[in-house]
């Protein structure tokens, strides 16, 4: 696995209720959370879960990125 | 048939030194002691006969008997391709891995110091046989140093650039979630505890290339691993598996070409981590000299 020539998927989106209409389609699942706090605390445990990284859009969409 | 019994020791002595000699291991533990160190001495020994014997073969006539030194080279091609395997495998479970570029470098090292030990053997036996083992002694003593002196040792970050603190940080302009180091972007952070954790612990450093060659050599993706991996060995990184949130990571400035390297390390000491990027070494396949080409010179002002 090289530092320049590997692929970057998305395994999950996480986002507050009010902003799940700016996430559609992928095919990474969607956790649809009530607040900031909940978003964080999902966020922390799918990125141990899942060893990817979590990335703040800053438009209240998290999303799970294996590097 | 002349006695070729000191020929024959002296070269096999004076070879298998050369190969203790540069056989040295450090914070890497390669080779590891003291299985590695039983496999490179008795090639080492392998490679000093074969030098040894060489000169007695041309004297004796025995010309097909130096055509061995080719399947020699065979041999310790074979070296470089055992030493790649391994130390690839290992490198795939590292946490912060060494990079293909150094795994290379290191199995190119321990082909080429089979190389030097057949040439020192053969300068042995062939000055014990021209002028007597008395020159032989001091014409090894000399081969042994400059070996020691020039080609166990190599540059390192320290030669090429300087080294100096930054202090990471997060945000540029609006976005909030940025970890920076001077002007250059690292990555992004998601999670509001490891941003808070991160601007707690975390150093980083500013690497400024000297000149164009050296901005080249940073310019290497294998060169900045090795820098990555040389510190996590030696002044330990927080990453673990399952939280890449701490993963070292060494990026440059598109306009400069300085390189911001960031580490959560185990000790927040600013000295060591500069002493640790200062002494890792220049990889000689991310070695580039392009000031020295006209195009290149040209390129710089």
């Amino acid at each position: 696995m090289s530092e320049t020539s590997r692929i970057d998927t998305i395994l999950a989106v996480v986002v507050v209720e009010e902003a799940k209409a700016k996430v559609a389609g992928g095919s990474a699942p969607v956790f649809i959370v009530k607040d900031k706090e909940e978003q964080e605390k999902i966020a922390l445990i799918l990125s141990r879960i899942t060893k990817a990284m979590a990335h703040d859009l800053e438009n209240g969409v998290y999303i799970l990125v294996k590097h | 048939m002349d006695n070729y019994v000191p020929t024959l020791v002296i070269g096999l002595i004076v070879g298998t030194l050369a190969r203790l000699l540069t056989l040295r291991s450090d914070y890497r533990h390669f080779p590891g002691y003291p299985h590695g160190y039983v496999t490179h001495i008795s090639l080492g020994v392998v490679a000093a006969a074969l030098g040894a014997v060489a000169i007695p073969a041309f004297v004796e006539k025995e010309y097909t008997a130096v055509t061995f030194l080719t399947l020699a080279a065979q041999q310790f091609r074979e070296i470089r391709n055992m030493e790649r395997e391994t130390l690839s495998q290992l490198d795939e479970i590292q946490l912060v891995p060494m990079g293909k570029d150094m795994i290379e470098g290191i199995a190119r090292v321990f082909e080429s110091r089979n190389y030097l030990t057949i040439a020192a053997a053969l300068q042995a036996s062939l000055v014990t046989y021209v002028f007597g083992t008395a020159w032989a002694v001091l014409s090894s003593a000399l081969v042994l140093w400059l070996f020691v002196r020039y080609l166990a040792t190599g540059p390192v970050i320290g030669d090429i650039a300087e080294v100096v603190e930054s202090k990471p940080y997060f945000g540029y302009g609006n976005y909030k979630t940025l970890l920076m180091i001077d002007e250059i972007v690292i990555m992004e952070v998601g999670l509001e505890s490891s941003r808070k954790k991160i601007e707690k612990e975390a150093l980083g450093v500013l690497i400024k290339p000297k000149d164009d060659n050296a901005r080249a050599t940073l310019n290497r993706v294998g060169q900045r691993q090795a820098i990555l991996n040389t510190v996590a060995t030696l002044i330990g990184s927080k990453k673990e598996i399952g939280e890449p949130d701490w993963t070292p990571l060494a990026r440059k400035n598109i306009d400069t070409g300085e390189v911001a390297v960031f580490i959560l390390p185990n000790e927040p000491d600013i000295e060591p981590l500069i002493e640790a990027v200062k002494a890792t070494p220049v990889l000689e396949s991310a070695r580039t000299t392009p000031l020295e080409s006209k195009a290149g010179s040209r390129a710089a002002d």
